[in-house]
């Protein structure tokens, strides 16, 4: 038996599918121009056609061909000697559609083995969004936010090459920063590229996550039952009819509280959540009428609560919403938790105010989803300069 | 024309017979007979020979005030039948059915109803698929759901098509099963042909046929569930087990059936799942379904007559099949020709789908008599008294040992 590689790519679909294929092919290619043979795949089942949901791409490498046919002998390797994530809201745990629960996102790397990530957070932040792994893992930042290459889009920021780049620092092994330069040079025929890995390959810097730092709950899971437990006629049952909510001050019971999915959360999913200035609310409701997920719990003074169990982080309430800076979309990284707001609203009135002000101040940086004409060309130059600076 | 119809308000429920009436009708309007006995909730329509013969009869009984349902004439076969797995979804008792390309046309329809364990019940007036545009039988388009959870089962009379129809109920809608059920109807040969019925009275019926009960699955407010999410790989599997589990309760649901009906309306048709004729002491037999037995077994008199001792097998369910319960019976012979009015082309040997399936039956049994594969009868074509002597002498002939090819075309211009 010969040497196995494998290399995941997490992603976002749509917006990154194109991204993460273009690591996942020059990965093997590059491997390829020093004799290493090598398979790059997509998973199917995370149906990466869909916004925004969290999906995953292989590259698997190997020695020769009879351990490369070791390696395909699964379809989705346990281990990985690279993870590579290009979106670090994905930071807090995947949820696909492969899978039901909450995959953290170390979970394939080997001990020892390198996480990669693009993000401008420092890597202790990042750190602590990762859940625990119990042997040390390495992490390297690529700085920069994330990248979009998809099926109507293409901010070409380097991120690709830099990614490159730096696999051929943390594991020389698989291919050289020379084949991966001669790689570049066939697949996108631009010299600047090749430059950029060339930068990226010089500048890693990289970090040992130990296994004290990190999220420490256990994450979602999920028991898939057997046949004979399943109900048949592919019927599940409907959600049952919410209920009152209690106010955690009074006590006082009022408004509506609508049930839940059980089995999928949309923690993952999202990459921006609303935050609400409940002192801004009008009780207009039309963000409780546009929501598509009915994400809006009402509180007992009829004011409108974002529960983050169903939130896809879609941004239509702020979009409906008449008054200003009442619902402000703000990136998913800048949260530790998922706790509700109207409760620390009610439980500490100053602190909360002090608490939306600094989430919402100079109307926070959202890396994702493109929104306006002309939005890549003002971001790739900025990248650009981030690239020929490490 | 709305002067034709019949408004809600005026429907007067028909007065129940007091015993069986006896009529002359078609395998047709015994089907709509069987829909009107059993009392049918929501029929959908769309006009193709031969099926059409059955919407027409019940459209005459809607009109007539002898039944009272909701009559759809969609605007093809596919809503047709997605149609009524709705209504079915919600608790209505269903009938539908079609022929030849009309039933490929409802092909999606028909692929999702058994796993969302729909009791639909169809009746296929079986027709030559397209090209060339032809009216006349071959079994292809019913068999073309043979793997996908349909239950199939052949009828050979007009007063077999009524009591198969009300067996059917029974066997669709119990709750062991659930799984949706096509009568295939020859056509011409049964579905334009009128025969001396039996038609039983109402109480006879309802005390044979419970209410569709679709308890825990019943799509209705007060039972809050989703139908058919999408579903991946986690999924699939665990839910086609269920499906297959079902259909492997339906023989004993089928058997039950049958029991039933010979004990409530006196006509036992002995083994549910093939006929046997002149198989006690046969030296060969020849295999089929539907009406070609008529032929068949005049043929077999004949021989008979000549001291050749022909039996035949005609089988009634293709689905389930009773695959080790005719195994054991075909064993008992020193050869058996299969006629199939269908083909399979390219499946092992060229043969028609009953063939392989009877060979695969044999394939474990402790005695296999050579098996020859015979297509016969397509298009419409008579399947001749000539055509069935000349099949029963190569069956002889492979019962001697002589070598031949094992799919032979009968009654083909050569």
């Amino acid at each position: 038996m010969g040497r196995l590689y494998a290399v995941e790519i997490v992603y976002r679909g749509i917006f990154q599918k194109t991204l993460a294929k273009n690591i996942s092919r020059a990965i093997v290619l590059a491997a390829h121009k020093e004799g290493k043979p090598g398979i790059s795949f997509g998973r199917y089942g995370d149906s990466p056609e869909r916004n925004g949901i969290p999906a995953k791409a292989f590259a698997i490498v190997a020695t020769d061909d009879i351990t490369l046919e070791e390696g395909m002998a699964k379809y989705e390797p346990q281990e990985v000697d690279v993870s590579i994530c290009v979106d670090d809201t994905l930071f807090k745990g995947v949820e696909s559609w492969a899978w039901y629960g909450l995959q953290p996102i170390n979970k394939l790397v080997k001990p020892g083995g390198t996480l990669i990530v693009t993000s401008v957070e420092s890597p202790e932040v990042l750190a602590e969004m990762a859940h625990r792994k119990a042997a040390p893992y390495n992490m390297a930042i690529i700085k920069g936010t994330p990248s979009f290459s998809g099926l109507w889009v293409y901010k070409d920021d380097h991120s690709d090459v830099r990614i490159l780049g730096a696999i051929a620092k943390v594991l020389p092994e698989l291919f050289s920063l020379a084949s991966v330069q001669e790689t570049i040079r066939d697949e996108w025929h631009d010299e600047l590229k090749a430059t950029s890995a060339q930068r990226s390959f010089e500048r890693l810097q990289t970090y040992t996550v130990q296994p004290t730092q990190g999220n420490p709950e256990e994450p979602y899971k999920f028991t898939m039952p057997k046949w004979t437990e399943m109900r048949e006629g592919i019927a599940i049952p409907g959600i049952p009819m919410g209920h009152k909510m209690a106010d955690p001050i009074t006590g006082k019971e009022g408004g509506y509280r609508p049930e839940r999915n059980p089995t999928f959360k949309k923690w993952a999913t999202r990459t921006m959540r609303p935050v609400v200035d409940f002192d801004k609310c009008i009780k207009c409701t039309l963000c409780w009428l546009a929501c598509p997920d009915s994400v809006f719990d009402v509180t007992p003074e009829g004011l409108y609560d974002a529960n983050m169990e169903a939130c896809c982080g879609c941004g239509v309430c702020e979009a409906v919403c008449p008054e200003p800076q009442c619902i402000t979309m703000v990136n998913e990284t800048a949260f530790p938790d998922n706790a509700g707001q109207w409760d620390a609203w009610r439980k500490d009135h100053d602190g909360y105010e002090k608490w939306v002000k600094e989430k919402i101040a100079d109307r926070p940086e959202r890396s994702h989803g493109f929104r306006f004409r002309g939005q890549y060309e003002e971001q790739v130059p900025d990248m650009l300069q981030i690239a020929r600076q490490g | 024309m709305a002067e034709a119809i019949v408004p809600h308000q005026e429907f007067k429920k028909p007065q129940a017979a007091k015993g069986d009436e006896t009529s002359l009708i078609t395998g047709s309007e015994a089907i709509a007979v069987a829909c009107k006995l059993a009392d049918v909730d929501v029929i959908t329509a769309y006009a193709i020979r031969p099926y059409d013969t059955v919407m027409q009869y019940i459209a005459k009984l809607v009109a007539n005030g002898e039944l009272d349902c909701e009559y759809i004439v969609a605007e093809g076969e596919h809503s047709q039948f997605e149609i009524v797995k709705h209504a079915s979804a919600c608790g209505a008792r269903v009938f539908c059915g079609s022929s030849g390309v009309g039933w490929m046309y409802a092909m999606e329809a028909l692929t999702v109803t058994p796993a969302l364990r729909i009791p639909m019940v169809a009746m296929v007036g079986n027709r030559a698929l397209d090209d060339p545009g032809a009216f006349g039988v071959e079994h292809n388009d019913a068999l073309a759901v043979r793997d996908l959870g349909w239950q199939l089962v052949w009828v050979d009379s007009a007063q077999e098509a009524l009591d198969v129809a009300l067996m059917a109920y029974k066997v669709a809608e119990d709750r062991r099963v659930f799984l949706p059920l096509a009568i295939s109807c020859d056509g011409a040969f049964l579905t334009h042909s009128q025969g001396i019925v039996k038609i039983p009275s109402r109480e006879k019926v309802d005390s044979f046929l419970p209410r569709y009960n679709r308890g825990d699955l019943l799509l209705h407010p007060d039972n809050p569930i989703s139908v058919a999410p999408q579903a991946n790989e986690d999924w699939l599997m665990e839910i086609r087990r269920q499906t297959a589990a079902a259909m492997e309760r339906s023989p004993t649901v089928i058997r039950e059936a049958y029991k039933d009906f010979a004990r409530i309306f006196g006509r036992d048709y002995g083994n549910p799942f093939f006929e046997e004729y002149m198989t006690d002491d046969a030296d060969v037999v020849l295999v089929g379904m539907g009406t070609l037995s008529t032929p068949v077994k005049v043929t077999i008199r004949q021989m008979r007559e000549e001291g050749k001792k022909v039996g035949f097998v005609r089988v009634r369910w293709f689905r389930p099949f009773a695959a080790e319960e005719l195994a054991k019976s075909l064993g008992r012979f020193k050869a058996v020709g299969v006629i199939d009015r269908d083909f399979s082309l390219g499946s092992p040997f060229h043969s028609g789908v009953l063939a392989n399936e009877v060979r695969s039956a044999l394939y474990p049994a402790a005695n296999r008599p050579p098996v020859l594969g015979f297509i016969c009868g397509l298009g419409g074509r008579e399947v001749t008294v000539p055509d069935v002597r000349k099949m029963s002498e190569k069956v002889y002939e492979a019962a001697a040992g002589k070598s031949q090819p094992l799919t032979q075309w009968i009654g083909l211009r050569e």
